[in-house]
């Protein structure tokens, strides 16, 4: 890319210098120290790191991480990607990720949902990823119908290529406004928030994956890609089977989505999906850790539609580990544990650990889910016997496992 | 008893954004271990509200489903109805303003309620989000509530109804109050799933429906409460 002004020079060295001060310190992985450097010190760092790349935003309430990945991933074919792999998902994340490769030519960039419209309009994105809303921390996120409404307005007028799930229909309002959209069909499992037209707030009424509104026009598109169970049909017919690493749908539609997006950067599905079957795990996500004899594997289940995922990846034979927290970033307020449905864990052993077990306890009660109560990690995976265990855990409770077994990738 | 209890929730396509199902699931649980059958009705807001329901429950929900879902529940009358005829309704954050006789929109325009309680609420200056905890009016022989809010709203109460509780942490109405109550109603900010950090209230809209309860194991709901009460209590 080309030379960047002195001072966005400066303010990129010294946000790196910041951030291998933090890796060096063993606070993080540096990603977010080092961009909230630079921004302060250049507030326009983040449009001119942008500038001469062709660039991909990825938003959703979840799967940004993954399918940031997998994009990734798949544009490596074209050439170098830069990426906040980390999930550090703001301007300063932004900042970081970019300032830490300039030289590439290609960026994927997972996006918070908020800051989406801000993030768009500094950088001028060419392609927006858009996958999926629901209700997620809601003591601190955003209101998810504003949300579209935010995303409706910061699209109109602009010329970005938006790749948007339209299984979703509050995804599929938001994108609505944008100049050229391609449609993928990737499913929707998590329908709680979407009874009602976004358009018009009339009963939505749904046959298998269509949808429609009674009452106004408002109604799926057409979608040019389906997920079809393993496979992908793309806009000319041919069937694709995704044999990925990862497992679960929610990865499936992740990945159609990656498909789609890659074509956009003019790379076709017969090259791009070699590379997204390469990838194993995100984050420590889906991965698995060993200890005495037991092979634990971790997923991570930030809200009712996260827990929909794992729920669905994870394996009925096998001992389940349920640990949550309320820390900030996982939101203080646990009502959401009342909108998932444990009911699916009868039957299997259930260990219930974490800071908010006492939450989760009254609510496998009330569901009539037998479990035990641990009062640590370490405690619930002693009581289980050698061999495989499935940890579903919440953001802060995963990284604490995470960290004990040496931030696992 | 001799037929089933009914409950029935209320617009869950609208107004069940925090949880709210788990009032629902708690009701359920807390009559069937005293041997009472129950009946649940989900009613989504394009259907009408039947009105031969023993509890009522409507839930919280963001700004504009909290609109559609008042001028829904205005037309179709069938909670009014039903209250009229002695039913008990527990009503939840924006499901509680609705109860009113006006609310604030989301740019805090005046949009009216439907009336079945003596409040007013408008939108205030910030968001109140966190732990509440509050004393229950003597009369109705609950425990101190323990919950979460997250709500923008400020409820005037007026003479037809009596506060719910003094907060002793967080903000409620806005004046020192948490919710009110009035007949069978209970109307409450503490979002979701109310009931079960207050199995005490929950137990007080069963015995309103059903008349004295024996007693049950509190066990989960118990250590629960102890533990959120001592972790915002001074
Ligand atoms: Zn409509």
């Amino acid at each position: 890319m080309s030379q960047l002004p002195l001072r966005a020079q400066l303010a990129s060295a010294l946000g790196r210098t910041a951030a291998t001060l933090s890796r060096a310190t063993g606070r993080g992985d540096g990603s977010v120290i080092g961009g909230r450097v630079g921004l302060l010190l250049e507030p326009d760092l983040l449009r001119k790191l942008a500038a001469d790349r062709r660039l991909a935003l990825v938003s959703a309430t979840n799967g940004k991480t993954t399918t940031t990945r997998l994009i990734t991933a798949a544009l490596r074919e074209l050439g170098d990607v830069a990426s906040n792999a980390f999930g550090a998902n703001m301007p300063a994340g932004h900042v970081s990720a970019l300032s830490t490769n300039k030289a590439a030519p290609y960026a994927v960039l997972e996006v918070d949902e908020k800051y989406l419209p801000e993030v768009l309009d500094t950088t001028e994105a060419g392609v927006v990823v858009l996958m999926n809303l629901s209700r997620d921390q809601m003591d601190r996120a955003a209101e998810i119908w504003l949300l579209a409404q935010k995303w409706r307005r910061a699209l109109d007028g602009k010329p970005a290529h938006v790749i948007a799930n339209c299984d979703d229909p509050l995804v599929t309002w938001g994108a609505s406004t944008a100049a050229r959209v391609t449609w993928v069909a990737g499913g929707q499992r998590w329908r709680e928030d979407s009874w009602c037209c976004p358009e018009c707030g009339g009963p939505l009424d749904r046959k298998a994956a269509d949808w429609a509104c009674r009452e106004c026009t408002f109604h799926r598109p057409e979608p040019n890609w389906v997920l079809d169970d393993e496979d992908v049909i793309d806009p000319r017919g041919d069937r694709w089977r995704l044999n990925l690493k990862l497992p679960g749908l929610a990865n499936r539609s992740n990945a159609a989505i990656a498909l789609a997006t890659a074509e956009a950067f003019g790379l076709a599905p017969h090259l791009a999906l070699p590379r997204l079957r390469e990838v194993t795990s995100v984050a420590g996500r889906y991965t698995t850790v060993e200890r005495d004899g037991r092979s634990l594997r971790l997923l991570l289940a930030k809200n009712p539609a996260g827990w929909l995922e794992a729920f669905d990846v994870s394996s009925a034979e096998r001992p389940i580990i349920l640990s949550v927290n309320a820390q900030g970033p996982d939101g203080r307020d646990t009502s959401w544990l009342w909108d998932v449905d444990y009911r699916i864990l009868n039957g299997r052993p259930v260990q219930v650990t974490g800071e908010r077990r006492l939450d989760l306890a009254l609510r496998l009660d009330v569901a009539g889910v037998p479990f035990t109560l641990r009062d640590s990690f370490g405690q619930a995976v002693a009581s289980l016997p050698p061999g495989d265990i499935d940890v579903i855990a919440n953001y802060t409770a995963f990284q604490a496992i995470r960290t004990e077994f040496g931030r696992a990738e | 008893m001799q037929s089933s209890l009914r409950i029935v929730w209320i617009y869950p396509d609208l107004l069940s954004t925090y949880g709210d199902q788990g009032n629902v699931l708690v009701l359920e649980q807390r009559a069937h271990k005293r041997g009472i059958p129950v009946e649940t009705v989900h009613v989504r807001s394009s259907d009408p509200v039947p009105e031969q329901g023993d509890i009522y429950l409507i839930g919280g929900g963001e700004d504009r489903p909290q609109i559609l879902g008042a001028e829904r529940l205005r037309r179709d009358g069938g909670l009014q109805r039903a209250i009229a005829r002695g039913a008990a309704l527990l009503a939840v954050c924006a499901g509680y303003q609705i109860m009113g006789s006006v609310f604030g929109g989301e740019e805090g325009q005046p949009v009216p309620g439907i009336g079945l309680l003596d409040i007013s609420s408008s939108r205030g200056e910030r968001r109140s989000v966190g732990e509440l905890a509050a004393d229950v009016d003597p009369e109705l022989g609950v425990p101190t509530l323990t919950g979460f809010e997250n709500h923008m709203g400020v409820t005037h109460l007026g003479p037809g109804v009596r506060p719910l509780s003094k907060t002793i942490v967080g903000t409620g109405n806005g004046d020192g109050t948490e919710g009110c109550h009035t007949g069978k109603i209970v109307g409450t900010y503490l979002h979701g799933p109310a009931l079960a950090r207050n199995p005490g209230l929950a137990d007080l809209l069963l015995r309103w429906a059903v008349g004295p309860l024996p007693a049950i194991e509190d066990g989960w709901y118990e250590r629960l409460r102890q533990e959120r009460l001592a972790a915002v209590l001074p």
